[in-house]
């Protein structure tokens, strides 16, 4: 029974470390085609902002983790205005040299991702170089809940809760609002969409601001937990790595059925094993899942709807 | 139009390639402002290797600071016998590959006459054969899991027998008798877990279980049920790394209120300073050395500390590592007035004959009490101290005294003079319970 418990509590924050990690990479990955490996660094300037919201401004811990998420959202558009689209450059260009100079980085895989890497690397060493090796942690909140001879964080609890409602705000967002039509039709065929009034570039640059500023929230929510050093990024990106893999295309529900899946491997394993072979056995399941459902579950699920279809 | 989706495989391929690219492309750079090649007799070389950057930047900083504090000390009382000390300083970032690339280069291009370079066991493992091979002068100065006896290392950092030697049996008597070890999992972690079994079995103590977590680990939960679920009367932690420091702010807010004895929190990564109280209360670190220890060189006006503060006005912390490569160079420095010369068989036999340091050198040892090098097994006799963090992050000393490194000379019979090696020996070799 309490060992129920505790292996529901530790499904539920692993649920929501793999979600919050994976959020803003499957959006920009699913949706723009864009690799983005400075995502652990995106999550390193919401939580640097938010602690610093917190300790340099004193502004409460829910504001400063909204404000984390919106610089870092910021700092996202001017990434894809500045690398990704290469927009500013070109306009800069277009006036002096009479030319683009940058072609965008969209549906470029291997492009983006070393145009990020470096970009990845800029920022770990320039947050080291500014605040040094690290910066003072904020606490956790709420306390701890206790049953039997067991207690667990309540903090966490919440994030479980946070990343549930944050999965179902991007659902929202992407199929039932003016924004999410437009952006879905600028994917789907963007000289359509253009031809039909839509402003598919500004769409491009929202998508990857919207990405970003879930990886700055992700990194805000976490910012009391983690070791608040420039490379902290790093460790949620093997869980975004594999859930973006083990999702499939479908990036909202794809997103939520890896991390369930993976969650649930991840707790299970490490509730009774330890946490080595919990890590094993989420990198086994990555390996499983690529060699039978190579278009992640998502796609198996899309796969089997069609073969329903054709026998109708 | 409409675009091609992308497979993942394409996806997994591209990042692979990637990954590996970007990696070669770090390892291959060359970093830092290179000083004087060409040796004349008038200076010596001293090489330092400490991580700037990566994941030990923050606990091997301050030892390539105190290194350079003890060099211009030196170097400002008219240096070693005369001969100005010139530095050859790199930052490996952390990373083993550039490790054995940089002391390839500070032995064979740079002829370095004395070696200072790593903060993790597996780095010094990494880089070892290298020394050996070259016969190469080499200070190791970060707390360890013990058990080096080699002819050209002199690991002058506390071991785990003394760091835990100290802590542990305090613990038993203070709280009870069952522990649970939590601890890195690479060989310092499991060879200090085996230590703690030893000193367990020395102090009529049990332990009830033990975990080993990946350095890349951050999240605690389980670990945290685990300790709950066996009940210990405290914990020895033996977390090593930034991703580990989580562990101590989860503990806290999961409502996990046990005493923790360490060998690696708080005088290494400062955690009492960064985290938020209460997350450190209860913490007893064993360790030689951290910035609170209350010894008069250390804290008084114009101490050590205040020493290190006015050449780096913004460093965060004075660490245990950073003294020990303080110290250590001063310890090179005897020993090469001793011989009279830099060439490295003397200075090996001239530190080899036993080099002592008062307080002034050594700001771990109390006034008018001494730390020495034991020729036999090129280990230190350390002043350890019991330093424990309150509710509110004071750090305050609760014991203290000189703890011999008993291992190598008593139970391994090391004696590099009489018979030099290149060994590590663990304690599983000597002892039952460790296995």
């Amino acid at each position: 029974m309490v060992n129920g418990i505790n292996l529901a509590l530790q499904f539920l924050d692993s649920f929501a470390f793999i979600v919050l990690a994976a959020a803003g990479l499957a959006i920009i990955f699913g949706i723009m085609g864009v690799i983005n490996l400075a995502h652990g660094e995106f999550i390193l300037i919401g939580a640097y902002t938010a602690t610093l919201a917190v300790t340099q401004l004193g502004l409460p811990l829910v504001v400063a983790m909204l404000v984390g998420g919106l610089v870092t959202g910021l700092f996202g558009i001017v990434t894809e205005r500045v690398i990704i689209s290469g927009a500013w450059p070109n306009y800069i260009s277009q006036r002096t040299l009479g030319r683009d100079v940058i072609e965008p980085l969209y549906d470029r895989l291997a492009d983006s991702m070393v145009a990020t890497f470096g970009l990845s690397l800029i920022l770990t060493q320039g947050a080291r170089i500014r605040f040094g090796n690290s910066i003072d942690q904020i606490a956790t909140p709420f306390g701890a809940i206790s049953y039997g001879a067991f207690s667990y964080s309540t903090y966490r609890i919440v994030l479980a809760g946070v990343s549930i409602g944050l999965l179902l705000a991007t659902y929202y967002l992407f199929t039932r609002t003016d924004f999410g039509m437009r952006a879905r039709a600028t994917i789907q065929d963007k000289e359509t969409a253009q031809a039909m009034g839509v402003n598919t570039d500004r769409m491009y640059m929202l998508t990857f601001g919207f990405g970003s500023a879930l990886a700055g929230l992700t990194g805000a929510l976490f910012a009391p937990v983690i070791s608040m050093q420039p490379t902290l990024g790093d460790q949620f990106l093997v869980e975004a790595f594999v859930a973006v893999v083990v999702g499939g295309p479908s990036v909202v529900l794809g997103t939520a059925l890896s991390g369930g899946v993976l969650g649930a491997i991840l707790a299970t394993f490490s509730n009774l094993y330890g946490t080595f072979i919990g890590r094993i056995a989420l990198l086994v399941a990555a390996l499983i899942a690529l060699r039978f459902l190579p278009d992640g579950i998502t796609g198996f699920i899309e796969q089997l709807r069609q073969r329903r279809q054709e026998s109708d | 139009m409409s675009r091609s989706p992308l497979s993942r495989r394409q996806f997994l391929g591209a990042s692979g390639a990637a990954l590996v690219t970007g990696l070669a492309g770090c390892s291959a750079g060359e970093g830092g402002t290179s000083t004087d090649t060409a040796s004349s007799t008038d200076t010596l070389k001293i090489g330092v290797l400490e991580d700037q950057s990566g994941n030990f930047a923050l606990v091997g900083d301050p030892k390539a600071k105190a290194s350079m504090l003890a060099i211009e000390e030196i170097n400002a009382n008219g240096g070693i016998d005369g001969m100005q000390i010139e530095t050859f300083q790199r930052d490996p970032q952390s990373d083993n590959q550039r490790y054995q690339e940089l002391t390839r280069t500070a032995i064979n291009e740079e002829n370095v006459d004395a070696l200072w370079a790593g903060y993790s066991s597996a780095t010094r493992e990494a880089i070892r054969p290298i020394i050996d091979r070259n016969e190469q002068l080499y200070f190791y100065t970060t707390q360890y899991e013990g058990g080096v006896c080699d002819e050209f290392t002199f690991a002058v950092g506390p071991t785990a027998r003394q760091q835990l030697g100290i802590v542990l049996p305090y613990l038993v008597e203070e709280f009870g008798p069952d522990i649970y070890t939590i601890a890195a999992d690479y060989n310092f972690g499991q060879l200090s877990a085996d230590w703690v079994k030893v000193l367990a079995n020395e102090n009529d103590a049990n332990v009830l279980g033990e975990e080993f977590i990946p350095l890349s680990e951050s999240s605690f939960g389980s670990t945290i049920n685990r300790i709950q679920e066996a009940d210990p009367d405290f914990v020895m932690s033996m977390l090593v790394g930034a991703n580990h420091t989580s562990f101590y702010e989860q503990k806290a807010s999961a409502g996990l209120d046990i005493p923790i004895g360490t060998s690696t929190a708080m005088a290494q990564g400062y955690e009492h300073r960064r985290l938020d109280a209460p997350a450190m209360a209860n913490i007893y670190a064993g360790v030689n050395y951290m910035e609170e220890v209350p010894t008069t060189s250390n804290t008084s006006d114009g101490g050590f500390v205040d020493r290190y503060y006015e050449m780096y006005p913004d460093a965060p912390y004075l660490n245990e590592e950073a003294e020990t490569n303080y110290f250590s160079t001063y310890m090179y420095k005897k020993a090469v007035e001793q011989a009279g010369t830099t060439e490295q068989p003397e200075v090996i036999d001239a530190l080899e004959s036993g080099i002592e340091l008062g307080t002034e050198e050594a700001p771990e040892a109390p006034e008018g009490d001494t730390i020495s090098l034991d020729g036999a097994t090129h280990h230190v006799d350390h002043h350890m101290w019991i330093m424990r963090a309150d509710e509110e992050h004071n750090v305050e000393a609760v014991e203290n005294r000189q703890i011999p490194e008993t291992f190598l000379s008593e139970t391994a019979g090391c004696n590099l003079p009489e018979n030099p090696e290149q060994t590590q020996y663990t304690p599983v070799d000597y002892y039952e319970e460790a296995e």
